[in-house]
């Protein structure tokens, strides 16, 4: 197809196709098998989280709360919060592409610690187990959250067996991070700087900073909440002597930088993206480099936003309004820097470039509306209302799953070395961007109006609003289910793939065949130039505006 | 079904300018986003790939571009962060006038307590033009009390008090909302804020309120549950008397001083011990869980009643971060 790709010979056997055994699978080191599994897994969860959220749309297409009991609409909610974050949405990109990829990149044969790479899936997998049992069991009523002393005293459902999972499935966070710091601090290919790096590679150093730091917080917060709930040891019911809002501050201290754990890596994805399909370097790619570090250290100390009427003290809250406003910024910066990039460029309509326009248009529309969130006074009227839930699914489903899909088609020939059909990709991306808007947009104006979020019943004059938004949530599956099942049939019947069918720059595209041998490169490559060095050096030209 | 309604109803003193507030982070969101919107349009169009032989110049960057919009979102975000800020403490700032009530959260309902002992359940009757200062707490989980006519919402907490007020400047009925997830019947946890001339509201306050103020229930409270026998007013009982005290600075046994508050005479009912007053033995029975939110409520309101008559000048809600700054207002002896 193209001069580059016809230069690296045809591997024999792949990654995939040297060893067909299930054992060869479930007792694999290799990195990609890893990715691969960790994408079975989450996307058998993606599923089960959508068809809960449809549940969600089904209960609330009427004000009376006539679908669900309401004990069962709680359940609903909770886990479909608890599956889509701790089980989707945070091993995401990371487990999967960056896994599959990150050593591809860096020009590693593996991860540093292969073995611990598998027992990281393992150990999600036990989590899962863990959480999912609690749901066949009766389900879980405290909201993904977990807000004591509801969940520490008063709900009677698997409050335990649930946090459990999600207690096991942290520590495959912690060494999913360590393991990516390790490899990208000292396995780097010969020449291949950091200011070399490709900013996916960047974000992932961001996330697993994150990932290693704030995680165990998490782990410990929930143990108490065992003890409070196990030993009756009074950590935050009042009536144990503990404070309610303790439990808050412990919680969000992870969470809120957790958010980051979801979109850090998304945008990752997105700049490879835009740099391929554009065919040009990452416009600023240095400030686009550094301010993923500065999304993970500022968003440690933005967790109070979630408290402004907590009872927090008002000038701790006035504190972490700032410090939010301060930690837009560089995204906002990313933002610019990506649209920038588009200037003069050689942009492809194709699929993935479609998710990355996507992602650009959403993600700045969550990220202003959370400037609304970060307005103390108008967080009092918003806080806990369907703005909220607006504002993070722009976020977490506009951005993070606009971006894992988009990464997930413009890797998908090198994973799987196959070609999907890209007229029937294009019309799912289009369908999902209609979709998602019509879902989540009238939910910013429910918020408005002041419907309280977690709501099985709601008054009368919110019913228009939520009718646009189930009709929305039935486009957005229709678009989910088209990769579902063009992506499957493409591992049978697809076009074969060439080792780089978008002419990218990149390790991962130039010196490996689609899909890589076991080990990746035959012999370890050697770097001369800068990440997307798409045009010739000499062409290069700096403007200053 | 119908219309489609964009605003919630504007019925309180902060509504407007919380609005006001609202209208321009919807301008500035909205110009961006069209700009990015465009912008990416635009240029996916314009620059679109001709043919897959196509490579770029390269454009690497750009110094002041770099520092003009890292520099335009901070400062818009300043902008945003003070009139913000500004809006908050003007919505958890009571005024000096605000009478007080009290409310108490459960699940899955709302008790509210009017000074002159009138009690209401998922219903709140307030006087238009009257600043209202809500005293809340929760017998169980965290709740939030949320009017949004009002554009205000506090989290109600258990073990604590913590406190909202509003200013209704339109007579009507208005929607009341729990917003923090309290279980089952979180979703019918709701209740009506009827907003009314002040005659009416004084009619509907005097009607069907036979067993006394708040302050006499909390007196009849007082004596039965024989707190009058060791806090005898004379103080010479076991415990010290309690005339003079709400309001007032306290010597502790520890050492120190605190101010009696609300809160420090809730925990003194439910957990005596706790922060003993000078000259006296931790001798008094411990009342937690003997008696309720609401019969508490009614103790501090006869504590109040006897408590300090004059208004410390250093006692103004010029510290609104501390509980204390609630304990300005508490000897005013705002009857209705």
């Amino acid at each position: 197809m193209s001069t580059v790709s016809s230069t690296i010979p045809e591997a024999k056997p792949n990654y995939l196709t040297s060893d067909f055994s299930i054992k060869s699978w479930l007792l694999t080191t290799d990195h990609k098998r890893i990715g691969i599994l960790y994408l079975i897994s989450i996307s058998l969860m993606f599923l089960l989280g959508g068809i809960l959220a449809g549940l969600i749309r089904l209960e609330l297409l009427t004000p009376n709360g006539d679908v669900f009991q309401p004990e069962n609409y709680n359940k609903i909610f909770t886990m479909h919060g608890v599956v889509m974050i701790f089980f989707f949405l945070i091993p995401s990109i990371p487990a999967t592409l960056g896994n599959f990829l990150i050593p591809l990149m860096i020009g590693a044969r593996d991860l540093a610690f292969p073995r611990i790479n598998l027992l990281s899936w393992y150990i999600y997998l036990v989590g899962g187990i863990l959480t999912l049992s609690a749901m066949a069991l009766g389900g879980v009523d405290t909201g993904w959250t977990f807000y004591t002393p509801y969940s520490s005293t008063y709900s009677n459902t698997y409050v335990m067996l649930t946090a459990l999972g999600v207690f096991v499935s942290g520590f495959s966070s912690i060494l999913t991070g360590l393991n990516f710091i390790v490899t990208i601090h000292r396995m780097r290919a010969p020449g291949l700087t950091w200011f070399r790096l490709p900013l996916f590679v960047w974000a992932h150093y961001a996330t697993s900073l994150i990932m290693i730091l704030a995680t165990p917080v998490v782990a410990v917060t929930i143990l108490l909440v065992a003890l409070e709930r196990g030993l009756r040891i009074g950590f935050f019911d009042p009536a144990l002597g503990g404070d309610p809002v303790l439990f808050q501050h412990l919680f969000w201290f992870y969470s809120h930088p957790a958010v980051y754990i979801m979109i850090l890596p998304g945008m990752g994805v997105q700049s490879e993206l835009i740099a391929a399909m554009s065919r040009k370097k990452i416009f600023g790619y240095e400030v686009v480099a550094i301010s993923s570090v500065a999304i993970a250290v500022i968003g440690f100390l933005v967790w109070g936003h979630h408290m402004f009427v907590a009872s927090q003290s008002w000038y701790a809250g006035l504190v972490f309004s700032f410090l939010s406003f301060l930690v837009a910024v560089p995204s906002a910066i990313k933002v610019f820097n990506w649209t920038a990039t588009l200037f003069r460029g050689s942009n492809a309509f194709l699929t993935p470039m479609l998710y990355a326009y996507g992602f650009i248009g959403l993600f700045t529309v969550g990220g202003l509306t959370g400037l609304f969130l970060s307005s103390m006074g108008l967080d009092v009227h918003m806080h806990d209302t369907y703005f909220v839930v607006a504002h993070f699914h722009y976020v977490m489903v506009g951005g993070a799953i606009m971006a894992f899909l988009g990464g997930l088609h413009f890797w998908w020939p090198k994973m799987t070395g196959r070609m999907y059909y890209e007229p029937l990709a294009r019309l799912s991306a289009v369908l999902v961007f209609i979709g998602f808007n019509l879902t989540f947009f009238p939910q910013f104006i429910l918020g408005y109006l002041g419907m309280p979020r977690r709501y099985h019943a709601y008054p009368e004059e919110f019913q228009v609003l939520n009718v646009l938004s189930t009709a929305g949530a039935t486009v957005l599956a229709i678009g989910y289910l088209f990769p579902a099942t063009y992506l499957i049939y493409s591992l049978f019947k697809g076009e074969k793939a060439p080792a780089n069918p978008w002419n990218a720059k990149g390790l991962e595209w130039e010196q490996a065949p689609s899909p890589p041998p076991t080990f990746n490169f035959d012999h370890t490559p050697e770097v001369h130039e800068p990440a997307y060095a798409y045009a010739p050096e000499k062409e290069k030209e700096v403007v200053h505006a | 079904m119908g219309s489609i309604p964009f605003l919630p109803p504007s019925a309180s003193s902060v509504s407007g300018e919380v609005d006001a507030f609202y209208f321009f982070m919807v301008a500035v969101t909205a110009f961006f986003s069209l700009l990015v919107f465009g912008l990416v349009v635009f240029m996916a169009v314009k620059y679109r790939r001709k043919s897959d032989q196509d490579r770029p110049k390269a454009i690497l960057g750009s110094v002041p571009l770099e520092i003009i919009w890292t520099a335009i979102p901070f400062l818009i975000g300043m902008v945003m962060f003070g009139w913000s800020a500004k809006i908050f403490f003007t919505i958890v700032t009571p005024p000096e006038d605000a009478i007080e009530m009290y409310a108490t959260g459960k699940q899955w309902m709302w008790k509210i307590q009017h000074r002159n002992g009138k009690r209401e359940i998922n219903e709140l009757h307030i006087p238009v033009g009257q600043a209202i200062k809500l005293k809340m707490t929760s017998e169980d989980v965290i709740h939030s009390f949320f009017v949004p006519a009002f554009r205000t919402k506090m989290d109600v907490l258990p073990g604590r008090y913590t406190t909202t007020w509003f200013r209704p400047t339109k007579v009507g009925k208005y929607h009341l909302f729990c917003t923090e997830y309290c279980g089952t019947k979180h979703s019918g946890m709701i209740g009506w804020v009827y907003v009314m001339q002040p005659e009416d509201y004084q009619k509907w306050l005097q009607g069907d309120s036979g067993e006394g103020t708040l302050a006499q229930r909390g007196e009849k409270l007082f004596n039965e549950l024989g707190c009058a026998n060791c806090h005898r007013t004379d103080g010479k009982g076991r415990g010290p008397s309690l005339v003079g005290v709400a309001g007032e600075m306290v010597e502790l046994e520890r050492g120190g001083k605190v101010l009696a508050d609300e809160e420090y005479l809730r925990e003194s009912i439910l957990n005596p011990q706790a922060k003993l007053v000078a000259g006296y033995q931790g001798i008094m029975p411990v009342f937690q869980g003997l008696v309720s939110e609401d019969q508490l409520l009614q103790l501090i309101e006869y504590l109040k009643s006897i408590g300090k008559t004059q208004k410390a000048p250093a006692a103004k809600p010029a510290t609104p971060a501390s509980r204390t700054a609630a304990a300005a207002a508490i000897a005013q002896g705002k009857g209705l």
